[in-house]
């Protein structure tokens, strides 16, 4: 089972349909999936779940950047995470990297930086930006795409977790079909 | 939250201030008229109804006119957010944007300058799946513009039911027609749904009509009891 995490201001908001629901029709198509905001997440929800996917959230929501408690599982979980924009963020923070205000917004040019299973095949894509902020990683994380602008996507280099700063499901769902793909442990 | 919806009459923005009425404070619509048939960001036959369909659903209606030159109505739409801002205090602006990298883009950037939250609660919705929401939850629809082959004149003022999405899927599969239109290749008039508190009545219409491309002119309509 896949675990699809709102990270949006408040649970059931208008958010959803923008930032979640497109995430769950990419994985429908293969897995089963569960939907929580990231306030009611429990460990059974985390021992249940083989892989973990954490979306994005409005422009101007950074809520959850005040309730990062709430995700300290991510630093026992073994399983592969992947972090979308907020959820790059959140990874981030909990791992002890830093963020910084870097504002990108529409399609950028994205380089692959360094191969991964994650980003396989591709030099270079166009991918949908929606950030204001970005992350600075520590040496725990390796690199693999970056912008003109700031880094977008990275892998921590003893677990599978990957934080993505570009919004996969608009015109990349080939990424997030991806992730489904990784073993569940690798 | 108070909330703003873009709005064009359409059935895009009517399904957008539909999800947002479920879950925020809708205090205004916002509705541009572009002077440019060609607008690339503001739908355009009927735009004058906006006041009407507002009245239907109760909710005030921020109007604003461009002439519909490229990025230029950006900074109109600006204006009228800022309008919005200024007479009925919104904190957010909603828009019907699905697919539309271009559309979205521009209204992130202006609610990003204006600090404004911004949703887009259709934004990557499956297309068949939408249509067939916005047909089982009520609503009422008309096609008020064709812009592409192979849409000939008995398309024009025909309902949206669930026989014209039948046959909007096949033309899909024929000449890849999106069945909601997001490529420009139709344009629609809501005249009720469950967000509508009066019912619009089109009382006369006419069509015009020229190569695969024509309007639905609603010339008058009146608001009827539901």
């Amino acid at each position: 089972m896949i675990l699809i995490i709102d990270m949006s201001y408040k649970k059931d908001s208008l958010s959803l349909y923008e930032f979640v629901k497109p995430i769950a029709n990419i994985v429908r198509a293969t897995d089963d999936f569960a939907i929580k905001h990231f306030s009611e997440i429990n460990e059974n929800d985390i021992d249940s779940s083989e892989k973990v996917i954490l979306c994005g959230t409005a422009l101007k929501d950074n809520n959850f950047l005040c309730a990062l408690e709430k995700f300290e599982w991510i630093r026992q979980f073994e399983n592969p995470v992947l972090g979308i924009c907020a959820g790059m963020e959140v990874i981030a923070k909990v791992l002890g990297c830093d963020i910084v205000r870097r504002s990108e917004i529409g399609m950028t040019k994205i380089r692959i930086v360094k191969q991964d299973v994650l980003l396989s095949g591709r030099k270079e894509f166009d991918a949908y930006e929606l950030h204001n902020l970005s992350v600075v990683p520590t040496k725990d994380f390796e690199i693999l795409a970056e912008s003109n602008i700031c880094i977008q996507t990275i892998k921590h280099k003893r677990k599978p977790i990957y934080g993505i700063m570009f919004h996969p499901e608009v015109r990349n769902e080939w990424v997030v079909k991806n992730f489904i793909n990784l073993p569940k442990h690798c | 939250m108070k909330l703003g919806v873009l709005f064009s009459g359409g059935k895009d923005s009517c399904f957008a201030l539909y999800r947002a009425m479920q879950k925020e404070d809708v205090t205004c619509l916002i509705s541009i008229s572009s002077k440019n048939p060609e607008s690339y960001m503001f739908h355009t036959p009927n735009i004058h109804l906006t006041r009407l369909q507002a009245d239907a659903i109760s909710l005030p209606l921020v109007t604003f006119e461009t002439e519909g030159e490229k990025e230029k109505e950006l900074f109109d739409l600006k204006k009228a957010i800022e309008k919005a801002m200024r007479e009925y205090k919104i904190e957010g602006v909603v828009s019907g944007a699905v697919l539309s990298v271009y559309q979205s883009t521009r209204i992130q950037k202006i609610c990003n300058d204006l600090g404004l939250w911004c949703f887009n609660p259709l934004w990557q919705s499956d297309e068949v799946e939408y249509m067939k929401e916005f047909i089982s939850l009520g609503f009422k629809a008309v096609i008020s513009g064709v812009f592409a082959y192979p849409f000939d004149e008995t398309w024009l003022g025909r309902n949206i039911d669930k026989r014209t999405l039948n046959e909007l899927i096949i033309l899909n599969k024929k000449f890849r027609i999106s069945p909601i239109g997001e490529g420009g290749e139709f344009e629609t008039f809501v005249c009720d749904g469950p967000i509508f508190a009066k019912k619009v009545k089109i009382v006369k219409a006419f069509k015009k009509y020229k190569n695969y491309s024509g309007i639905y002119a609603i010339e008058k309509a009146m608001l009827v009891k539901k």
